[in-house]
């Protein structure tokens, strides 16, 4: 298996809280792997690390052996690595299927003034891009929301969304900061059933963040889990569920005075 | 298909009638009622290029009038006649390069608006890497810097004098074909896939760039669009006042472009030309309650000001009313006017109301 991702030594301080301290991993391509840990615990701020929201303080992120780390976000989307957020950020005053295609906006070649003008090379790119959202919505059941405002989906269906708009980018790696967030655990299932089924019909790579380990323990093979910003376990989730130091950061330690 | 080219015809239609309009608007109409339309369409650009920067790509910039009068200064400078600068710097001469250079209405207007477009982008250059209320201060401050050079060089600008008999070249072809070409400019940009990004960034900037969108490249480009058409409306406002000095551009002009824009609508293009218009008619029909008048037995002296007091009233009935303005964020469209009568005539069940794009 090939290397997609790795992280090297990554620290991300603020002033002086260490947010993420020297985390170093592997995401092999194809893989679908889950960082976990207790609220607070820098899930994030890696994820904002890798997409270029913040530069690391120390350390590299190569993506397929190119260093990444510090680039613009729009740079690194344009490389392949797209995301979805925590809290939903859909853009409200886009249709479904117009949000979508902002997504297909960087591999536009037609220049401002050419779309002004609607030169035919701009109409058919418009088009192009048009039919591809659609397709991408329909491939993902969405397709019958596709002029309506997002804010009108059901709440699933905005994270559906979200993660489609992503996918619109053709990304090799997908990064999703907690999709089942304020999930029922039936809505969580079906979910991460979906997020299988796009792995496999998208040919991705996919590294999700999880706060609840329960929901991934079914689907992930590989978990890698953190604690103030250090890694303290990795590898499949039967060996994370017996590991005594993923228990005592859940669990607590029990501390006699 | 077919109803595409409805359209088109309808507005090719419309534009050929406005234009016969227009031209014997100009012959026949008295200069007063003209130079009302001629700032309406004035104001018009001011706010459509407001919109695309605020209510389409979310940078609330204040920067308005100080394009305004840049484009204003470019287009009196290029256009007074040599004879009219010499009486004009009476009290220092005007800088050799200026003084015998004089061109056509046209070029003048072209180099107006690149010219407020440089200088957008040198501000823009640092000013886009802020946010919300900080790009606001940022281009007031721009705004009055401009001001304050205006006053002060006396050799360009004539100072606090300003200039005078700048030529009228401004007439409602000129004012009106200008809003027509700033609306159909900014209406194919907002709703290409340029426009898609520049929205994309007003609602939500982090998870625009997470998407692609490189934020400050599209920032640049409506706020520079904006600047050029910004700068050829202070060009037409220069030649139809025919006087300008630096007060004319204080930043109660940027003001009043926020509130024109607002009561329109933000996004809506059509909703910005409406405002435009009403505004700028309303405070001429609002002259008389400056002057002295009896309500009864009650005298009130005239009190200069009292159409600003009474266009902050409306202003917050708008806000306070129609939140999103008299058109929201939806365009008046043929779809929607056809709609509006066919639902009219007989009230079927099955239309829905107005389409919004076109």
């Amino acid at each position: 298996m090939t290397i997609l991702l790795k992280l090297e030594a990554v620290t991300k301080r603020f002033g002086g809280l260490t947010a993420v301290n020297k985390f170093s991993t592997e995401i092999h391509a194809g893989e679908l792997c889950a960082l976990i840990g207790p609220n607070g615990s820098g899930k994030t701020t890696i994820f904002n690390v890798i997409t270029g929201i913040y530069t690391p303080t120390e350390g590299q992120v190569l993506l397929g052996g190119e260093d990444v780390s510090g680039k613009r976000p729009d740079l690194i989307t344009g490389m392949g690595i797209a995301r979805t957020f925590q809290n939903i950020r859909l853009f409200k005053g886009l249709n479904v299927l117009e949000n979508v295609i902002v997504g297909k906006h960087l591999r536009l070649q037609s220049d401002p003034l050419s779309s002004v003008l609607h030169l035919p090379k701009y109409q058919n790119e418009e088009k192009e891009m048009r039919e591809q959202g659609l397709v991408l919505l329909e491939s993902l059941g969405l397709d019958h929301f596709a002029y309506d405002e997002p804010t009108s989906l059901p709440y699933g269906q905005q994270r559906k969304l979200e993660i489609a708009r992503a996918l619109a980018t053709n990304p090799r790696l997908l990064l999703l900061d907690e999709p089942a967030a304020g999930m029922s655990p039936t809505d969580a299932e079906g979910l991460m059933k979906f997020i299988l089924h796009i792995l496999d019909y998208f040919d991705l790579t996919i590294f999700l963040i999880e706060h609840q380990m329960r929901v991934v323990m079914g689907i992930c093979p590989r978990i890698i889990v953190i604690d103030h910003g250090e890694k303290i376990a990795e590898g499949s989730p039967e060996m994370i569920q017996n590991d005594q130091h993923v228990i005592e950061a859940y669990l607590g330690v029990s501390d006699h005075a | 298909m077919k109803k595409i080219s409805r359209n088109h015809i309808l507005t090719f239609a419309f534009l050929l009638v406005f234009i016969v309009l227009l031209i014997l608007a100009q012959s026949f109409l008295n200069p007063y009622y003209k130079r009302i339309l001629n700032l309406c369409a004035i104001y018009s650009i001011f706010a459509v290029t407001f919109n695309l920067v605020f209510g389409y790509t979310g940078q609330f910039s204040l920067g308005h009038a100080g394009f305004a009068a840049i484009g204003a200064y470019i287009s009196a400078l290029l256009t007074l006649s040599p004879e009219q600068k010499a009486v004009n710097f009476f009290l220092q001469p005007i800088l050799p390069v200026l003084e015998n250079l004089q061109l056509p209405f046209f070029p003048t207007l072209i180099i107006s608006g690149l010219g407020a477009a440089l200088v957008g982008a040198l501000i823009a250059w640092p000013a886009l890497r802020l946010r919300g209320d900080y790009l606001a201060i940022a281009t007031l401050g721009f705004s009055e810097i401009i001001r304050v050079l205006l006053v002060n060089m006396q050799r360009v600008t004539n100072g606090a004098l300003g200039l005078k008999g700048i030529p009228g070249h401004t007439n409602l072809l000129w004012s009106w074909g200008w809003l027509i070409v700033c609306l159909f400019v900014t209406k194919r940009l907002v709703d290409s896939s340029y426009g898609r990004a520049m929205k994309a960034v007003r609602d939500d900037e982090v998870a625009a760039e997470a998407l692609g969108v490189n934020l400050f490249k599209h920032k640049m480009m409506a706020f520079l669009v904006s600047c050029f058409f910004v700068g050829v409306a202070g060009g037409l406002l220069a030649n139809l006042i025919s006087t300008i000095d630096p007060k004319v551009f204080q930043f109660f002009l940027a003001y009043q472009i926020v509130g024109i824009t607002v009561m329109g609508g933000m996004g809506s293009l059509t909703g910005s030309v409406i405002a435009a218009c009403l505004y700028t008619i309303f405070l001429e029909a609002l002259r008389p309650i400056e002057s002295q008048f009896t309500i009864g037995s009650l005298t009130i002296p005239g009190i200069p000001g009292m159409r600003m007091v009474l266009f902050s009233i409306i202003l917050l009935l708008v806000i306070l009313f129609y939140r999103k303005g008299l058109m929201g964020n939806s365009e008046f469209t043929w779809d929607g006017l056809i709609n509006f009568f066919n639902k009219r005539k007989k009230k079927p069940t099955g239309y829905s109301s107005g389409g919004t794009q076109s």
